[in-house]
C-alpha cells in the first residue's frame, strides 16, 4: 500500500515536472511552476525558507521520501531501474556506504556554491541535471512530435497545434546533458540509486537527517530469516542482512523491501534501531568525475541547421552572434552576479523562452546559465516567461510594466554595416520597431537634407530588448547590436 | 485551458475522420488553395466541343473564350529542394485544355521566375502548330533591358523558348506601370523597339500586335490616340465585376474597366481580359458573399460568376485565367462550354456583390509576384494573401472586445507563421520602396507591410484596440 502511494505520487510529480520542461507554449507553468519551486537546491538558492523548512521536516518525519517522490532525477532513475530489474531479477546487493566520498563531494559542492561558482557545482545538482536532460534530449523529440501534429493540423485547417523551431542552444550544455544522461542512466539500470548515494549533495544532506527520522523501515530481527531477498531488491544497496540493519542515510523510503519480504519482517514504523554504517572503502567513481571535468574545456563549434529557402525568394543569410563585451541576462536577473550566484543551470527558462533568445552560456564561469542573444528573435515586450518559471531567484518575477522599464543593456550602432550607407536604400527599421522610442533617424551629414538617414540611439531610453538588432536588415552582422549591463537599472 | 483542450479533442476527432482526405491533399498540392466546390459536374460529364469562340477581326482567328494564362504553372521541389515547374502536370493541363477547345496560351519571359515560356513551349510543341495561338510579351521591365540590344535579345529568345517560327499575339508588357509615359518611351519608343515590332508584323513573324495595360491612364489614352499609326490588333486590360465601375475606389490611380472597354469598343479593337478573377480574390470571397452567389446558382461555382461577367461583352476576344490546378481548369471549361451570357438582372446582382465586396478591407493583391523577389527577403504576396484570407474567413478580430477575440487572434498568428516564415514577415520590411513601381495594382506595399505589422503587434502584445 505504502509502495503504491509512493509510486502514484512519484509518477504524478515526475510527469508534471517533465511536462513543465517540455511545454513551449507557456501555458503549463502557471499550473505546474510550483513543482520546480519545491526542489531543495533551488529553494535554498532562492532563500525560500518555507520550502526548505518544510522539506527538512518532511525528511525528519518520513526519511528520504523527497528522493523518491519529489526529485525528478531520482524518479527517473527508478524508472530505468524498474526496466533494469525486468531484464535481470534480484540484481542488486548490499554494499557498504562510501561515507568519505559523499562528505568530500558535499563539502566541495558547498564551497563552490559559497564562492559563487554555481556553474560548476550545478554539474552534479540533481534537479538541474534532470532539467538539462529533458531540455536537451527529450524536448527535441517532443517538439518534433508536436511539429508532426502541427503539419497534420495545417492540412485540415486546425489551429490546435503550431510548429516550433527545434535548435541546439549550446553544444557544451548538450554534451554535459548527454553524458549525465548516459552515466546516470547506466548506473541506474544496473545498480539503482548509485548516484544518489555517492555523489548527490542533496542526497547526502537529506541522508544525514534521515538517520534521525521518525518513521523508517525497520527489520524485525525475530521474523527475519536472512534470506537476502530484500537486499537483492534494494536499489539503494542499503540493507545489511547479515547484521539485520538498514543504512538510513541511503534508504530513500521506497517501501519496495516491505512488500517483497515474504516473512513480513520489514515494516515502516517509528521504532528506533541504531545502526552504525561501516567506514567507506575506496572504489571512488573517479571516472565519472574526470569525464565531466574534461567537458568543461569544450567550446561551441557547430551551429543549428536552418531550413532551406524557396527558389522564388531572396536568400536570407543567417545572422551571426556579435561579440558582446558584457553578456546580456534577461530582465528580472538584476545583475550578472545575481544570476551567477543563484542559477543552477536547470534550463527551465531556456525551454520556456518562446522567442529563441535564451540559451545556456558556454563560458566556464557561467556554464549552462542562461544568457540572451538576438539573432533568432528578441526579448518581446509582452513576455515575462523566464521570470515566471525560474525556481531559484536567479530571474526574479517581474511584470511587463517593470520589464519595459528595466534596462538590461544598450544598443550600439555599427556604421560600417548600416544599409542606408552601404547599399543606399532608406531604412529605419530599428527606429520603427524600438518599443521605447530610443532610436531616431537623422541625416548622416548634419544640415544636408538629402543625405541618407541613419539611427542615433538615446542610451538613457534604451532597454536592450534587441528588437533593433534582430530586425536590422544587415546580415550576417547587424548594424546595431546590444551590449549587456552588469547591473540592470530602472529607467 | 478548457478552450485548448476542446480544440485538441476536436482536432483529434477531425483528424481521425479526415485522415483519408488529408493524405490525398498532402499528395496533391503544395498550396493551401481549397479545391473548388465538390457538388459541380465533373469533366466526364462535360461533352467536348462546346467551347464558345470569338473571332479576331485582323486575322480572323477563331479564339476560344477561355484563354490559358501561363503565369501560375504548378510547381514542385527538385531533389535539391529548389522550386521548379512541374512539367508533367503542365503537359497534362495543356492536353486537357486543348481537348476541350482551349487554343489561346498567354505567357511572358518574366513569368514563373523566367521559366514559363520554356515550360509552355515544351507542352505546346507536342501539338500541331496550327492548333493553338501563342501570346507572349516583351517584358523589358528592368532598366538594364531597356537598350535596343537587350530588348531584341529578349524578343528573339522568346521564339527559341517557345519553339516557334512566328508568334500569334505579341504584347508590349504592362505599359503605364512605373513612371508612366516616361517609362513607355524608355522601353519601347526611344530605342525603336515599337517600330521594330511593327516591321516584324509586316514580315509575318508577329501576326497580331497589342499591349497590356496597367496603371497610368495617360499611357492608355496616348497609345489609343496613335491607333491610326500603330493599328493595334488587340489590347489586354484588367476587367472584372469589381473593376468595371469601382477600380477608382480600390485605388485612386486605377481606371474603371468600363472606360477601358468602351474606348476599345469605339475603335473596334478586341479586348483580351486579364485578372477576371483578381488572382482568386473573386473566388475566395467572404463567406457571406459566397453564400449569396451559391444560393442564386447552386450548381455553379463562385468563380464562374466572375468568368461569365468577363466573357459576356461581345468585344472580348478571350478571357485569361492562370489555372494552376486541374479543378480550376475543369470549372472554367464548364463555365465557357458554352458561355451563358449574363442577363441584365444578373449584371445588377453582380454590381451589388461588388459593392458588398468593397466593404471588406482586403488588400487588392492578385498574387502576380511582380514585386518578387524582395531584396530583403520578404514574401510580400504571402503576407498580403494571409491578411486577405483572414478577413474573408472572419479570422480577423476587429476589436479586442470581440467575443471570439482569443480564437481569432490564435488563428491569425499561427496562420501567419504557417503561411510566411518568420524571417519573411512584414516586420522585416525596411521601406526601401523598390517594390512600389513593380506592382500592377498600385499597392503601396511598404505602407501595407507596416500597417499589417502594427496589427500583428497589437495581437501579439494583447493590447486593446
Amino acid at each position: 500500500m505504502l509502495r503504491k502511494i509512493r509510486i502514484l505520487l512519484a509518477a504524478l510529480l515526475w510527469a508534471g515536472i517533465t511536462l513543465l520542461f517540455l511545454d513551449f507554449t507557456g501555458t503549463l507553468h502557471r499550473w505546474l511552476g510550483w513543482l520546480a519551486q519545491i526542489q531543495l537546491l533551488p529553494a535554498i538558492l532562492a532563500l525560500n525558507v518555507g520550502v526548505v523548512v518544510a522539506l527538512l521536516l518532511l525528511t525528519l518525519l518520513f526519511g528520504r521520501v523527497y528522493c523518491s517522490i519529489i526529485c525528478p532525477l531520482g524518479i527517473f532513475q527508478d524508472i530505468l531501474g524498474f526496466f533494469g530489474r525486468k531484464s535481470q531479477k534480484n540484481r542488486y546487493s548490499y554494499s557498504p556506504a562510501k561515507k568519505w566520498l559523499r562528505l568530500i563531494v558535499l563539502i566541495v559542492f558547498v564551497v563552490l556554491l559559497l564562492s559563487g561558482l554555481n556553474a560548476i557545482a550545478s554539474l552534479i545538482a540533481p534537479y538541474s541535471a534532470y532539467g538539462r536532460i529533458v531540455q536537451n534530449i527529450f524536448a527535441p523529440i517532443y517538439q518534433w512530435g508536436n511539429n508532426l501534429l502541427a503539419y497534420l493540423a495545417e492540412r485540415i485547417d486546425s489551429y490546435a497545434f503550431y510548429e516550433t523551431e527545434v535548435w541546439l542552444r549550446g553544444v557544451p550544455t548538450f554534451l554535459i546533458a548527454l553524458i549525465t544522461f548516459v552515466v546516470i542512466g547506466l548506473l541506474a539500470w544496473r545498480n539503482g540509486r548509485t548516484y544518489c548515494n555517492t555523489i548527490c549533495p542533496v542526497g547526502t544532506v537529506l541522508g544525514g537527517l534521515a538517520r534521525y527520522s521518525l518513521f523508517k523501515p525497520v527489520i524485525d530481527t525475530e521474523a527475519c530469516k536472512k534470506c537476502n531477498l530484500c537486499a537483492r531488491n534494494c536499489k539503494s544497496a542499503c540493507i545489511d542482512v547479515e547484521h539485520q540493519a538498514i543504512d538510513y542515510s541511503r534508504c530513500v523510503a521506497c517501501m519496495d523491501c516491505i512488500g517483497i519480504c515474504n516473512k513480513g519482517a520489514i515494516s515502516y514504523t517509528h521504532r528506533r534501531k541504531a545502526y552504525a554504517p561501516r567506514p567507506g572503502s575506496e572504489g571512488i567513481d573517479r571516472r565519472k568525475f574526470l569525464s565531466l571535468g574534461a567537458l568543461l574545456t569544450l567550446t561551441s563549434v557547430v551551429k543549428a541547421q536552418e531550413k532551406k529557402v524557396d527558389g522564388g525568394l531572396a536568400v536570407i543569410t543567417d545572422k551571426k552572434i556579435p561579440t558582446r563585451h558584457t553578456p546580456i541576462v534577461p530582465p528580472g536577473a538584476q545583475s550578472l552576479r545575481n544570476m551567477a550566484s543563484h542559477c543552477t543551470g536547470c534550463q527551465l527558462c531556456v525551454s520556456a523562452c518562446p522567442n529563441g533568445v535564451l540559451r545556456p552560456s558556454d563560458a566556464l564561469s557561467t556554464l549552462m546559465q542562461p544568457h540572451s542573444s538576438y539573432e533568432r528573435g528578441y526579448c518581446r515586450p509582452e513576455c515575462t516567461k523566464c521570470s515566471e518559471v525560474c525556481p531559484t531567484g536567479a530571474i526574479r518575477l517581474i511584470d511587463t510594466a517593470e520589464k519595459s522599464a528595466t534596462q538590461i543593456g544598450h544598443a550600439v550602432w555599427i556604421k560600417e554595416n548600416c544599409i542606408p550607407l552601404t547599399v543606399g536604400d532608406k531604412c529605419g527599421n530599428c527606429a520603427r520597431h524600438c518599443p521605447t522610442g530610443a532610436i531616431a533617424m537623422v541625416e548622416s551629414v548634419a544640415g544636408d537634407r538629402r543625405a541618407p538617414k541613419v539611427p542615433i540611439i538615446n542610451v538613457e531610453k534604451c532597454i536592450g530588448c534587441g528588437a533593433c538588432e534582430n530586425l536590422c536588415p544587415a546580415r550576417p552582422f547587424s548594424a546595431i547590436y546590444v551590449e549587456g549591463h552588469e547591473q540592470h537599472r530602472t529607467i | 485551458m478548457d478552450n485548448k483542450n476542446i480544440n485538441r479533442r476536436e482536432f483529434l476527432k477531425r483528424f481521425g475522420l479526415g485522415i483519408a482526405a488529408t493524405s490525398a491533399a498532402m499528395a496533391g498540392c503544395s498550396d493551401n488553395t481549397k479545391p473548388l466546390s465538390a457538388d459541380t459536374l465533373t469533366l466526364a460529364e462535360l461533352p467536348p466541343g462546346q467551347m464558345s469562340y470569338r473571332t479576331c477581326p485582323s486575322t480572323g482567328d477563331k479564339v476560344s473564350l477561355l484563354g490559358y494564362g501561363c503565369m501560375r504553372w504548378p510547381e514542385k521541389k527538385d531533389e535539391n529542394g529548389n522550386t521548379i515547374i512541374d512539367q508533367e502536370m503542365v503537359n497534362r493541363l495543356v492536353d486537357v485544355a486543348m481537348a476541350y477547345g482551349v487554343n489561346y496560351f498567354d505567357t511572358s519571359p518574366a513569368y514563373c521566375r523566367g521559366k514559363s515560356e520554356e515550360a509552355t513551349g515544351i507542352a505546346l510543341a507536342r501539338h500541331p502548330r496550327n492548333s493553338y495561338f501563342i501570346a507572349t510579351k516583351l517584358s523589358n521591365f528592368a532598366p538594364s533591358t531597356w537598350s535596343r540590344e537587350e530588348s531584341l535579345k529578349m524578343y528573339h529568345n522568346s521564339f527559341k523558348e517557345l519553339q516557334v517560327e512566328y508568334i500569334d499575339y505579341m504584347l508590349l508588357h504592362g505599359v503605364g506601370m512605373g513612371k508612366g509615359i516616361e517609362e513607355l518611351n524608355s522601353r519601347y519608343i526611344d530605342n525603336g523597339i515599337l517600330d521594330f515590332l511593327l516591321e516584324e508584323r509586316e514580315k509575318g513573324h508577329i501576326r497580331n500586335l497589342g499591349f497590356s495595360y496597367h496603371g497610368d491612364i495617360k499611357v492608355f489614352d496616348y497609345l489609343l490616340s496613335k491607333h491610326d499609326i500603330y493599328k493595334w490588333d488587340f489590347v489586354q486590360i484588367q476587367l472584372n465585376y469589381v473593376d468595371w465601375k469601382h477600380a477608382k475606389e480600390v485605388n485612386r490611380r486605377n481606371t474603371d474597366a468600363e472606360y477601358l472597354y468602351t474606348e476599345l469598343e469605339k475603335r473596334g479593337i478586341p479586348a483580351i481580359i486579364m485578372e477576371p478573377l483578381l488572382g482568386g480574390r473573386l473566388s475566395k470571397v467572404h463567406d457571406h458573399i459566397a453564400t449569396k452567389l451559391r444560393q442564386r446558382e447552386p450548381a455553379n461555382s463562385v468563380a464562374s460568376w466572375a468568368f461569365r461577367f468577363a466573357g459576356t461583352p461581345e468585344g472580348v476576344l478571350t478571357v485569361l485565367s492562370g489555372m494552376t490546378y486541374m479543378e480550376h481548369l475543369e470549372d472554367n471549361l464548364r463555365t465557357y462550354s458554352p458561355l451563358v451570357p449574363l442577363s441584365d438582372d444578373e449584371k445588377a446582382f453582380l454590381e451589388e456583390t461588388a459593392q458588398a465586396l468593397l466593404r471588406y478591407p482586403t488588400i487588392p493583391c492578385n498574387d502576380c509576384k511582380y514585386c518578387m523577389p524582395c531584396p530583403y527577403g520578404l514574401d510580400i504576396p504571402g503576407i498580403l494573401l494571409h491578411f486577405n484570407k483572414c478577413i474573408n474567413e472572419g479570422k480577423m478580430p476587429s476589436s479586442s472586445q470581440d467575443s471570439n477575440y482569443r480564437k481569432a487572434r490564435r488563428a491569425f498568428l499561427i496562420g501567419y507563421d504557417r503561411s510566411v516564415p518568420r524571417l519573411r514577415q512584414a516586420d522585416r520590411c525596411i521601406g526601401c520602396d523598390h517594390c512600389i513601381p513593380h506592382c500592377p495594382q498600385n499597392i503601396r506595399i511598404p505602407r501595407e507591410m507596416q500597417r499589417i505589422n502594427n496589427f500583428v503587434e497589437l495581437l501579439k502584445q494583447g493590447k486593446e484596440f
